[in-house]
């Protein structure tokens, strides 16, 4: 079965644990287990908050999309902001590499993206915007072939 | 949900204990009021009791990051107790666990700064 959600919200902090709350609802669905969700609540945790703090600066008036398909046990994620976007996207890959150290940051947001999804691919264009588009096999729910 | 903690000092050591969700909203925050409650208090090491934490991301990580290199400061040493396997996985990616000393429960984390309970 093929199910999709769309939301769009203002950049500011508040929305994270609702970002993270609604995207875990919807998931919920598919019966993943309590890893699986924590895993998807952390990874739309990680992309908002890039988005709030690196994508827009930490101003408030701007937007932020999700959208997520669920198509046979498979999650697909796609998080999108219309903000400074990434010079160097391999760079900012990296594991400990951060552009604000000076915010505490620790530079392991998408380090703990890529470990908890299959698949991801960040799209950056500077003064466009970031997607990152993330995908997620459910253990539960994989077809099996004979 | 939010984020709760509590801070208690016992002899030299700070403890801290969370309860709840640790994002960047809640992140800020915390960060002022442990480094506060820290510097009002002489203090050496710092306790982080994570037993009631239910979520946390690389803001989380931050902040404990942040926190351990000013007990490197004060000369002191940074212990993590009663963590899920859920944050552990967080705390093994980063490395955090090399720097950050992991004890089972806050009394035994007491007991190695040499506190008595
Ligand atoms: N949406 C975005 N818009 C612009 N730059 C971004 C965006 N997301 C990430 N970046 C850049 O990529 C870098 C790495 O991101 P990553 O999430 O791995 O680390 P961080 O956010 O700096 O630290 P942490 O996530 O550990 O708090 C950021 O420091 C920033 O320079
Ligand atoms: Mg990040």
């Amino acid at each position: 079965m093929k199910n999709e959600m769309f939301i769009e919200f203002s950049s500011v902090s508040e929305n994270e644990s609702f970002a993270r709350v609604t995207v875990a609802a919807f998931v919920a669905q598919l019966d993943p287990t309590m890893d699986e969700l924590t895993e998807i609540k952390t990874v739309v945790s990680e992309a908002v908050t890039n988005a709030i703090i690196h994508g827009y600066n930490n101003e408030p008036n701007h937007k932020i999309e999700i959208s997520c398909v669920l198509n046979d046990g498979e999650i697909d994620l796609v998080i999108k902001d219309f903000g400074i976007g990434i010079e160097d996207v391999n760079e900012a890959r990296q594991p400990l590499y951060t552009s604000k150290p000076d915010l505490e940051r620790s530079g392991m947001g998408f380090t703990i993206i890529e470990n908890f999804m299959d698949s991801v691919e960040v799209i950056s264009k500077p003064e466009v915007g970031t997607t990152v588009h993330m995908k997620k096999q459910l253990t539960n729910s994989k077809t099996v072939y004979n | 949900m939010g984020l709760n903690y509590t801070f208690s000092v016992k002899e030299d050591v700070l403890i801290v204990r969370l309860a709840g969700e640790i994002d960047h909203h809640e992140s800020e925050n915390l960060r002022d009021v442990w480094k506060e409650t820290m510097y009002a208090n002489s203090v050496k090491h710092v306790i982080l009791n994570m037993e009631s934490v239910s979520f946390m991301d690389s803001s989380g990580l931050g902040v404990v990051l942040g926190r351990y290199k000013e007990v490197l400061q004060l000369g002191g040493e940074m212990v993590v107790c009663s963590v899920s396997p859920s944050i552990k996985r967080l705390f093994e990616m980063s490395g955090l666990f090399k720097i950050v000393r992991l004890e089972e429960s806050e009394e035994y984390a007491l007991e190695t700064l040499g506190v008595a309970s």
